[in-house]
């Protein structure tokens, strides 16, 4: 098993984090696993993107030319990485900033991840929510290992904050299920 | 017993390693893509030892000179820019016979270039770089966990043989996050260092300098310099083989390269195609034993970010005795696996 994922957003959307929490949670369970970030003069409204490949042998380059899964949380990102995608891969898109009805070999999953996030109460987890549906479509980690790096990553932090975040999960979860 | 996993990124890796070999001087001058190292070194260097964000990387270097002279495990890092203004320091370490850790990870160039991932210092780096005969000991880790290792070695190494030894990592490298199995590696008690300057109370005073002005005590230094370099040329060779006993096609690239390369491998493997890697980790001294092969068919194909700098060392290396292919990219160019792939097919 080896799973390449292109995670982008807007500087800002917690697209790194994402990443992080991804490969953390990756690691948790025993994977080898590479988090490659664009390191470049990302800005707050630009796009911003990196790079995270999971799997049970050694990691070659950690570069993702094709991916198996595209995360795409705005409509510049959709631009600039819909071509980076394998034929047969999955597309998980935020809706509520990004639409597309073009790509008919590819699996897409596109709901207003940044709606549903307001909804919730913070306009911040919507990368959680997009996290949620990726878990359940492609099972490749389980979400109990991700609420353990959530509280990892955030050990004195506010509960609420770690609330929204589980909340935003579970949400993204049943997007899926439908 | 399981040791300890944490993710972190191969800046933070080499600080972290630092720090585990008893690293208690670190001084250097922020610039991408090695920020995150000086920013580790800032947050977790120890009560005892000294973090310096210097004015300057020329200030940084002969900060750790001055460290290095008085006996501690010092290191600086920057990126290709930053490195090179370091220069005159390095040659001055090299010339008081001392050890120092420096970290390189490199970015396009050349000037201020960009940030984007390179290896276009190697020259720089396996040659000397500043002025006179002298050597660095280069090592180029291709993993975030061996980045952490090789930092560790890198000090036991400029301790033993007296010598600057220089980590060379790319933007990729430095960036990139991957597990990394911590070891509580015990640290050899800073070990004693009888040249060093610690006060000459009750011994004869000791000089460090790299000023040699009687005739003819400059020539006698540089023969003893080149001793030492010959030793480390008979010891020191470090490199990984893959494949090398079938493969028709060896592809011989270190650091980032080398896993790409590695992709390139299994890919090409799993279709029957017999491709080899050699993947030097000491780039000075550079590793010749691996290329000391008979059959005369065998191809080298040489993959770099830069436009065929280690090609050189291959070159002296294989000797003529087989042919040599090369393809790099520089500037922020990363030769693909597809470009590799197809270079391959061309040559098989």
């Amino acid at each position: 098993m080896t799973e390449r994922v292109i995670i982008a957003g807007s500087g800002g959307q917690g697209v790194m984090l994402l990443g992080k929490v991804i490969a953390e949670a990756a690691m948790r369970q025993n994977k080898q696993v590479t988090y490659l970030p664009a390191y470049g003069p990302e800005v707050r409204g630009g796009t911003s993107h990196c790079m995270v490949t999971i799997s049970d042998r050694e990691i070659g380059s950690p570069y993702v030319t094709k991916a198996d899964s595209l995360i795409i949380l705005n409509n510049p990102s959709l631009e600039r990485f819909k071509s980076k995608v394998k034929d047969d891969g999955l597309l998980i898109l935020n809706s509520s900033l990004a639409k597309t009805d073009a790509y008919l070999k590819v699996k897409i999953l596109q709901f207003p991840f940044t709606d549903i996030a307001v909804k919730l109460g913070n306009i911040k987890v919507a990368n959680m929510v997009a996290l949620g549906c990726y878990l359940e479509a492609k099972k490749i980690i389980k979400s109990q290992n991700i609420l353990e790096v959530f509280k990892f990553m955030a050990p004195a932090g506010n509960p609420k904050i770690l609330e929204v975040n589980e909340a935003a999960l579970r949400e993204g979860g049943k997007l899926f299920h439908g | 017993m399981e040791k300890k996993k944490i993710l972190i990124s191969g800046n933070e890796a080499i600080a972290e390693g630092a720090l585990q070999a008893g690293c208690t001087f670190y001084a250097g001058y922020p610039i991408t893509p090695q920020n995150e190292l000086i920013a580790y070194m800032a947050k977790h260097m120890p009560k005892k030892g000294v973090f310096i964000q210097a004015e300057s990387e020329p200030a940084a270097i002969n900060m750790v000179y001055g460290a290095a002279a008085a006996g501690a495990r010092s290191m600086t890092s920057s990126s290709s820019p930053g490195i090179s203004l370091m220069q005159e320091g390095i040659s001055y370490i090299a010339g008081s016979r001392l050890p120092a850790v420096i970290v390189n990870i490199m970015r396009g160039g050349p000037g201020l270039g960009n940030i984007a991932p390179a290896q276009s210092d190697y020259f720089q780096a396996t040659r000397g770089g500043g002025h006179g005969d002298y050597h660095l000991i280069v090592l180029a880790p291709g993993s975030v966990q061996e980045a952490y290792d090789l930092t560790q070695t890198s000090f036991d190494l400029a301790d033993k043989y007296r010598v600057p030894v220089m980590i060379l990592g790319d933007g990729i490298l430095g960036q990139m996050m991957e597990p990394v199995r911590l070891s509580a590696k015990k640290i050899k008690a800073n070990t004693f260092k009888g040249w060093a300057l610690t006060g000459c109370q009750g011994r004869k005073p000791n000089i460090v300098k790299s000023f040699f002005l009687r005739e003819g005590a400059l020539e006698e230094f540089n023969l003893k310099l080149q001793k030492n370099y010959e030793l480390i040329r008979k010891k020191e060779e470090r490199y990984e083989g893959l494949f090398l006993s079938d493969a028709k096609v060896i592809l011989v690239a270190y650091g980032t390269m080398a896993r790409i390369a590695k992709s390139v491998i299994s890919q090409l493997r799993s279709a029957g195609k017999k491709v080899g890697l050699i993947r030097p980790i000491s780039l000075w001294p550079f590793p010749q034993e691996p290329f000391n092969l008979k059959n005369k068919k065998i191809k080298y194909l040489v993959v770099e970010m830069s436009y065929g700098q280690m090609l050189e060392d291959v070159k002296l290396a294989v000797c003529g005795r087989q042919r040599i292919e090369f393809l790099g990219r520089s500037g922020g160019g990363v030769p693909s696996q597809e470009e590799m792939i197809n270079k391959i097919k061309k040559i098989l």
